[in-house]
């Protein structure tokens, strides 16, 4: 008797599981880099291509990173909550343009506006592989001591922004 | 003057070389790849790793853009002298174990890669002793199911076919 | 208008189902034949009106009625009319729909060929399998409802390149016979419980029914390798996909269950096991059709998904699984025991057969869902891939094909061991010493290779050893052992395809402008050049490349590549020479500066035997269906009646 429930348990912990498995979305990649430093690059300013970013400059402050493009159709969807987010100047937020015509990246900023403090522009994407960049747009969240603390994949949504971004700035901020 | 008849062949030979591709002059196809040692190599390791942007593909078959930029990051730390181990460790560190197809030994996967092995031990053993009961059980049952069971077997068909 | 004729069929099929799911069932409980009579009218009645939706589907998506949500997300108005057919069961509720059209398809033939079956049995199967009808007719009708209209018309967003393929007309169809006639067992199964009726008649009526969807199973996911070979790119044959593994679950159980039937039916011995097998196989059909429907796994194949869809369809394979695991757990230990048989005989081994494809299944599972397990748990995403299921696969699979020699020639209850070994020797031998020299033929030697032919060839020794005993002896014919061992090839000539392919495929990446040249294996490749073609719904570039062989022409080929008007997406259709010894394969790539263009180029050795010997295993399973004694028991049976 006790033999023949063995099936019975065995299928109860699968439809446990398959049902969590329904709230999860496979191909969202967790990275690996939360809580080392943000690798560093040092890449041409889309407003100024003979000046160069890197991040250690950044040191002694929390900033937003962001990965986009102009070729990126959801980029658009998050220009507005950037927008906003930078007018509100509770933290800054420097963009880097992903394999990207720098010309085009800027027609974006123009007619749309500029959330960004600074722009950096990587042209062929080694800077975004360093970060583990596999579909943009990407948010990181970098710490005073230039540790990447989160990281968000695809749009940035007011939801997203209010629940998982902002308190986290906070914290680190303090 | 022989000593400049030789580098002059030898650029017009670059040169027919290099500009041989772009004429239609029918020839030997050359691989697309510099070096095609290094390029079965890359391929072979990339098979084994997975595509992120894609739904379900490795980074040797995928057509997507970062599928092609990893490819060629890989080549180029072949080219390097970067052993296969450290372009694996390279792509975890940034990816995390995801890229991996075959999914590294560690104790979070101890289910999977022992599991297939101890279920088969588990079943054998099981269906052994099971089979030792089922034996004795049977030799104390009454003679009728044994009767029974060679009426069944001859209003069947035959023995001893399947 | 027909679109609203399908939703109103749809309706009503469901109500019938729900009349031919309860009345019957509750009938046979209280033995109320009026009650169990309503099974075989409401069944085919319920059939009709799922077929009349299905045609109203398929006549919107053929008129091209773009006010149809369905045929707007999935067609084009350039879609080509065959496409257009393909369509109907390319989207998800279109493919839902075919599900339940080929249940009813199987319930209306288990009506047909029943006048053998006792009344009560007969209305427990019926009523079962309409139970799992009302179940996707009520999914369909509450989530997918393939009829939903359009605030307005306008053009579609096309179907899917990758199914505009002429294969695709066909392989879905047969992938679900196979699938959902896995359902005809589980009726089978869930009615021995129920009655507590599981004796070596039950085996006898409900073989044939597993033997057929396992045949038709097996040209389906022959059907979807070929496919992939073709369709998706480099010519892999079969990738560890979710959707795959989806389908070779309950095909291997479904194995294991033509095999354990085989007992019970011959020596009544494993009733609770083959009845749990029987539970098994469908419950597996019903897990792959979550696993592709709900997104939970990513896959290549996996289209429009929708987490809503998930959680009903998961909430329907908990209560009907659910359900008869729990019917099985509380009736499986009345079943009895069956006939006495030693630790060595044919019943062992078959029971051994059953433990390695079980544990195959088991692994097939683990690796597919581990991914899942560690999410859900937080404990961080990985990807289980071809690697892992190489590296499983193969050691299980090995002893299951050297066993598949051996079983035939056993004897049931005991076997005598030196005997069997004295008549197996000569041939064991010729298959060591031809394995180990094969290999040679085709290039340097590998002992996987060897390995490969030694299981092909011990199976077609042990093939010819078995029918050359059936013909010496008086017995006469038997499509049941001759299509048992026709299967038995059958796998043989797979593993040569695999064996062969794996180890002996060869491949060049070449830059080609027009003249140029490629010889691989002793096939010189001459590049013609590309030329613009426009297909009906997309445009695109094809090559010329005439392959020759010893300065003969070989044939020419034509590697497209093309980009469908709708998504704007390139794809590359291959272009294949087939051959029983060799395939020749070819895809464009690039386009390279000065008009050369990148072109992949394969050789592949003994590919095609993969879906030939899969051919071989579907035409042994479909002529052991025509076996007399199935036919001899419903005389018995109406005779009796």
């Amino acid at each position: 008797m006790k033999r023949f429930m063995i099936p019975l348990g065995i299928f109860i912990v699968l439809v446990i599981f398959l049902g969590i498995g329904l709230k999860l979305d496979p191909r969202e990649v967790p990275s690996p880099l939360i809580g080392k430093p943000a690798p560093a690059f040092s890449l041409a300013l889309l407003s100024d291509p003979a000046r160069q970013l890197s991040p250690a400059e950044l040191r002694g402050k929390v900033w937003l990173f962001n990965v986009w493009a102009s070729w990126c159709a959801s980029c658009r969807q998050e220009h507005d909550v950037l927008l906003d987010l930078s007018k509100k100047g509770i933290v800054p937020i420097y963009g880097m343009d992903y394999k990207d015509q720098p010309a085009d990246a800027q027609a974006v900023l123009n007619s749309y506006g500029n959330p960004y403090t600074e722009t950096v522009v990587d042209r062929d994407g080694r800077a975004g592989i360093n970060y583990g960049v596999y579909g943009v747009p990407e948010t990181y969240l970098i710490d005073k001591n230039g540790i990447i603390r989160m990281k968000h994949t695809g749009p940035v949504t007011p939801e997203v922004l209010e629940r998982k971004i902002l308190p986290l700035v906070k914290e680190l901020q303090q | 003057m022989r000593l400049n008849i030789k580098p002059a062949l030898r650029a017009g030979m670059v040169a027919l070389v290099l500009w041989l591709p772009l004429a239609a002059i029918a020839g030997e196809a050359v691989p697309v790849a510099q070096d095609p040692v290094l390029e079965q190599r890359m391929i072979a390791l990339s098979e084994d790793l997975r595509c992120l942007v894609c739904q379900n593909e490795s980074l040797a078959g995928s057509r997507a853009d970062l599928a092609q930029d990893l490819r060629q990051e890989i080549r180029e730390q072949m080219r390097a002298g970067k052993s296969d181990k450290e372009v694996v460790s390279y792509l975890t560190q940034r990816y995390g174990d995801f890229v991996l197809y075959k999914p590294p030994l560690k104790p979070l996967t101890w289910l999977l890669w022992f599991g297939p092995f101890a279920l088969l031990i588990g079943a054998a053993g099981g269906f052994y002793f099971y089979l030792k009961r089922r034996g004795t059980r049977l030799a104390s049952e009454t003679l009728s199911a044994e009767e029974k069971q060679r009426v069944e077997a001859l209003l069947g068909s035959n023995g001893n076919e399947s | 208008m027909i679109p609203e004729l399908g939703h109103f069929s749809l309706i009503l099929a469901l109500l019938l189902a729900l009349v031919q799911g309860v009345l019957p069932l509750v009938g046979a409980a209280r033995n109320n034949a009026a009650w169990m009579a309503v099974a075989r009218p409401a069944a085919r009645a319920q059939f009709l009106f799922v077929a009349i939706a299905f045609g109203a589907l398929a006549y919107s998506f053929l008129s091209g009625d773009f006010s149809v949500v369905n045929v707007t997300r999935n067609s084009h108005s350039r879609l080509p009319e065959i496409y257009r057919l393909t369509a109907t069961w390319g989207s998800h509720e279109g493919s839902m729909l075919l599900w339940t059209f080929i249940l009813g398809l199987w319930t209306v033939a288990v009506t047909l060929f029943s006048r053998h079956l006792p009344e009560d049995m007969l209305a427990r199967v019926v009523g079962v399998m309409g139970l799992v009808s009302f179940g996707f007719l009520l999914f369909m009708l509450a989530t997918s409802n393939p009829f939903l209209r359009m605030p307005m018309a306008m053009d579609g967003s096309d179907l899917n390149p990758l199914l505009q393929d002429p294969g695709m007309v066909v392989h879905p169809p047969i992938l679900y016979m196979g699938y959902v006639g896995f359902s005809v067992a589980f009726a089978f199964a869930i009615t021995a419980l129920l009655s507590g009726k599981l004796d070596a008649s039950w085996a006898r009526w409900s073989r044939p029914w597993t033997t057929a969807a396992w045949s038709f199973l097996t040209i389906g996911i022959m059907m979807g390798s070929w496919w992939a070979y073709y369709e998706l790119g480099w010519g892999g044959w079969w990738f560890w996909d979710p959707v795959e593994n989806a389908s070779l679950m309950p095909w291997l159980v479904g194995t294991a269950l033509i095999h354990s039937l085989a007992v019970t039916e011959k020596r009544g011995s494993f009733k609770a096991w083959t009845v749990f097998l029987a539970i098994g196989a469908f419950s597996l059909s019903l897990l792959g059709t979550f696993l592709v429907r709900s997104g939970v796994l990513s896959s290549v194949h996996s289209f429009a998904t929708d987490p809503t869809r998930g959680l009903f369809i998961l909430i329907f394979l908990a209560v009907v699984i659910g359900g008869s695991l729990l019917l099985f757990a509380m009736r499986a230990s009345q079943v009895g025991l069956g006939g006495r048989f030693a630790l060595i005989s044919r019943e062992s081994f078959l029971l051994v057969n059953n433990i390695l494809l079980l544990t195959a299944t088991g692994s097939v599972l683990l690796g597919t869902l581990y991914p899942l397990f560690l999410d859900a748990l937080g404990l961080g995403k990985i990807s289980v891939g071809p690697p892992y299921f190489n590296s499983v696969f193969v050691p299980l699979v090995t002893p299951l094909i050297f066993l598949a020699g051996i079983g035939p020639l056993a004897r049931w209850k005991q076997v005598n061991v030196p005997e069997l070994a004295n008549r197996l020797k000569w041939g064991f031998g010729a298959s060591v010493v031809a394995a180990l020299l094969l290999p040679f033929t085709q290039g340097d030697w590998q002992p996987l290779v060897s390995l490969g032919c030694l299981l092909s060839l011990w199976i077609a020794v042990t093939v010819a050893i078995s029918v050359r005993a059936r013909l010496r002896s008086s017995s006469g014919w038997s499509a049941n052992f001759y299509g048992m061992n026709l299967a038995h090839l059958g796998v043989a000539v797979t593993v040569i395809g695999v064996t062969m392919v794996s180890s002996y495929q060869t491949e060049r990446n070449m830059r080609m402008a027009v003249g140029d040249t490629v010889t691989l294996q002793g096939y010189t490749f001459r590049f013609g050049g590309v030329e613009d073609i426009v297909g009906p719904n997309y445009k695109g570039s094809r090559g010329t490349l005439e392959v020759s062989r010893n300065g003969k022409p070989v044939s020419t080929m034509y590697p497209e590549k093309r980009i469908y008007v709708a998504s704007g997406m390139p794809f590359t259709e291959s272009a294949i020479d087939y051959g029983l010894t060799r395939d020749l394969y070819t895809a464009l790539g690039e386009s390279l500066d000065g008009g050369a263009w990148s072109v992949r180029l394969f050789h592949k050795p003994f590919v095609v035997w993969i879906w030939i010997g899969a051919v071989l295993m579907a035409l042994g399973g479909f002529m052991a269906i025509t076996d007399r004694r199935y036919r001899a028991s419903r005389k018995q049976g109406r005779a009796a009646a």
